[in-house]
């Protein structure tokens, strides 16, 4: 079982290194011998894509899980880059901070102006400390909240996008409230009276992902997860065994393909062949069209409506036994 | 002389002998400590509310183990050979000092409180009976918090019982939070945190994540009462500390106000 996503990506890795330094070869040596290479690197290139058609073709859970991960993977500054006109990020909760992972602001999808939130995640060693690795605090659900808020006075759509391991853990966190401010998260985006539409576009961790995931329309990205717990976590309750996540991560139901069959997402949004982070451009495409889709078939609701949809659509959330009916005598 | 078992019983606190006549009249606090031991949810409902006025709605809901999750079917049936029951929630109605209201209790003993399809259902249907009938809602939590056996549709309940928070708050339909030891995770940042007043008992765990997890995550040191009720209460989440022994009568008064009706009967605990 691969650890990592780059464990999981070397052979792959290696062979487009081979292909990088072939085609340096190729434009130092004399025009006769390039045509020899042309066709090696021909012939390389067939297999490279040959190679990432098997392997994202039959992605399991784990190796999914290992996608979602990957910090080649578009995050959500990036969708936003590529989907989003007229960005104008905005900042702090007005009460204590700036929270630096989640970001938020105001931005034109298609024609419509919306309040755009997500969590923000960074790549290299610096950047994911001054992300936090994307684990929001308290003043980050309350960032989210203030913008929220304000997007149903000016009648903005929201849109949010997921991307969590989970929330900030640490005693700075607890002493301000986190849970506090998940379960405001949540509560606010119920009271909204404009649609909402959320997408996970990476990890979708448990009540830190949940807090702004509360819409009208929830998506996920083809190789997005969504889960309660960490496979880690979970292979170390059930088995005492981090090193069992592969099956935990398979017990816990964590794809988009899970969580549709289960009915508790609307849709799965293809990212196109090798992940998102081969074809970023292709993947913010689809999530754009899907976003104004679903923003544009929820504009001929009322406020009224808009709350009620999205409060009876969690409310039909969960599988229970119900009882029999008592028999009478 | 070894204390004999069915007559002593050591504080899980202090380790100092208690008289087991004394331990069940102090309600399960220690005497010499003050350490509250958890309740089960039978004996929480006696020492609560109106004596015999409870009754229990929706007891024979159960989980489906929707995703057919390694080892849950033993974990539930040894849940209910703990308890005696399905699911770690009990909800009915009750009168509380002659004020009619929908109640929950969690024991943690099933399952540690944990929160699957079954609870959230219960809690959503705790808060709606309120809305329906417009009297006050109150729930004791005692959890670790969503049941990792149920996945994604564990995590929709925090969900779930947050929009029945919304409906009720919207409707002025009062929600009180009793949390007792522990009250974690997934229920804390979900319905629990989101009750007009919340009571904690005194030294119950109150926190997000493990406090191991929270130790790991941190270079800081770990202030010495952590995750606790008075932790809660001296950073602005609860609004008060409330010993067992006069839980009770605290919710009759601030009931009483709430609902604008006054307290009819404050302060006697229990016969």
């Amino acid at each position: 079982m691969a650890r990592s996503w780059r464990e999981w990506e070397k052979p792959l890795s290696d062979l487009e290194e081979g292909i990088r330094r072939l085609r340096e070869l190729r434009d130092r040596v004399a025009p006769d011998k390039a045509s020899a290479l042309d066709s090696q690197i021909e012939e390389f290139e067939r297999k490279r894509d040959e190679y990432i058609r098997i392997k994202y073709g039959r992605l399991g859970a784990w190796e999914r899980t290992l996608v979602a991960r990957a910090e080649t993977r578009p995050y959500t500054l990036d969708y936003i880059r590529y989907l989003v006109d007229d960005w104008v990020e905005l900042h702090g909760d007005r009460r204590f901070a700036d929270d630096k992972a989640i970001v938020g602001g105001l931005g034109r999808i298609g024609d419509r102006s919306c309040v755009i939130v997500g969590h923000q995640k960074g790549r290299d060693l610096k950047s994911r400390q001054y992300r936090n690795f994307g684990m929001a605090k308290p003043e980050g659900y309350r960032k989210a909240i203030r913008l929220f808020q304000m997007a149903d006075r000016f009648n903005l759509p929201v849109v949010t996008f997921v991307d969590t391991p989970a929330a900030d853990p640490g005693v700075e966190s607890e002493s301000r409230g986190i849970s506090q401010a998940i379960a405001e998260g949540m509560f606010a985006m119920f009271g909204l009276g404009v649609p909402s539409v959320s997408v996970i576009i990476g990890e979708g961790g448990s009540g830190g992902a949940i807090g702004i995931a509360i819409a009208n329309r929830v998506l996920m990205l083809e190789n997005s997860i969504y889960s309660v717990i960490p496979p880690e976590g979970c292979a170390a309750i059930l088995w005492r065994d981090p090193t069992a996540s592969d099956r935990a991560a398979a017990a816990l139901r964590l794809t988009a393909k899970d969580a549709l069959e289960l009915g508790l997402i609307d849709e799965i949004i293809p990212e196109g062949l090798g992940g998102a982070h081969r074809d970023p451009q292709e993947t913010a495409s689809n999530v754009k069209l899907a976003v104004a889709r679903h923003l544009k078939a929820l504009d001929s609701l009322s406020k009224e409506e808009i709350r009620a949809q999205r409060l009876q659509k969690f409310r039909n959330m969960g599988v229970v036994a119900e009882p029999a009916p008592t028999r009478d005598p | 002389m070894r204390p004999r078992a069915d007559v002593f019983l050591r504080c899980a606190k202090c380790r100092k002998p208690i008289y087991v006549k004394e331990f069940e009249r102090n309600l399960r606090v220690c005497p010499r400590c003050g350490h509250h031991h958890r309740l089960p949810a039978d004996e929480r409902i006696a020492v609560t509310f109106d004596e015999g006025s409870f009754q229990e709605l929706d007891a024979n809901l159960a989980s489906a183990n929707p995703l057919a999750f390694p080892e849950y079917a033993e974990k539930l049936e040894r849940g209910f050979a703990a308890t005696g029951r399905h699911d770690p929630i009990v909800r009915g109605v009750a009168t509380l000092g002659g004020m009619r209201v929908s109640a929950a209790v969690s024991d943690f003993a099933f399952m540690g409180g944990s929160m699957g399809s079954v609870a959230g259902e219960k809690i959503t249907r705790t808060l709606e009976l309120a809305l329906d009938e417009r009297i006050p809602a109150v729930v004791f939590t005692a959890t670790g918090g969503a049941r990792m056996q149920e996945g994604l549709l564990s995590l929709m309940q925090m969900a779930k019982t947050v929009g029945a928070c919304r409906r009720l708050s919207d409707a002025g339909v009062p929600f009180v939070c009793v949390f007792t030891d522990p009250t974690m995770a997934g229920v804390l940042a979900s319905y629990a945190s989101l009750a007009d007043i919340i009571v904690a008992e005194p030294g119950a765990l109150v926190g997000f994540a493990g406090p191991r997890v929270s130790a790991q995550a941190q270079v800081a040191r770990v202030p010495e009462n952590f995750q606790t009720s008075e932790f809660n209460l001296e950073h602005g989440m609860i609004d008060m500390i409330v010993p067992r022994s006069e839980m009770r009568g605290t919710l009759v008064r601030v009931l009483g106000h709430l609902t604008q009706r006054g307290g009819t009967e404050v302060g006697a605990v229990m016969a």
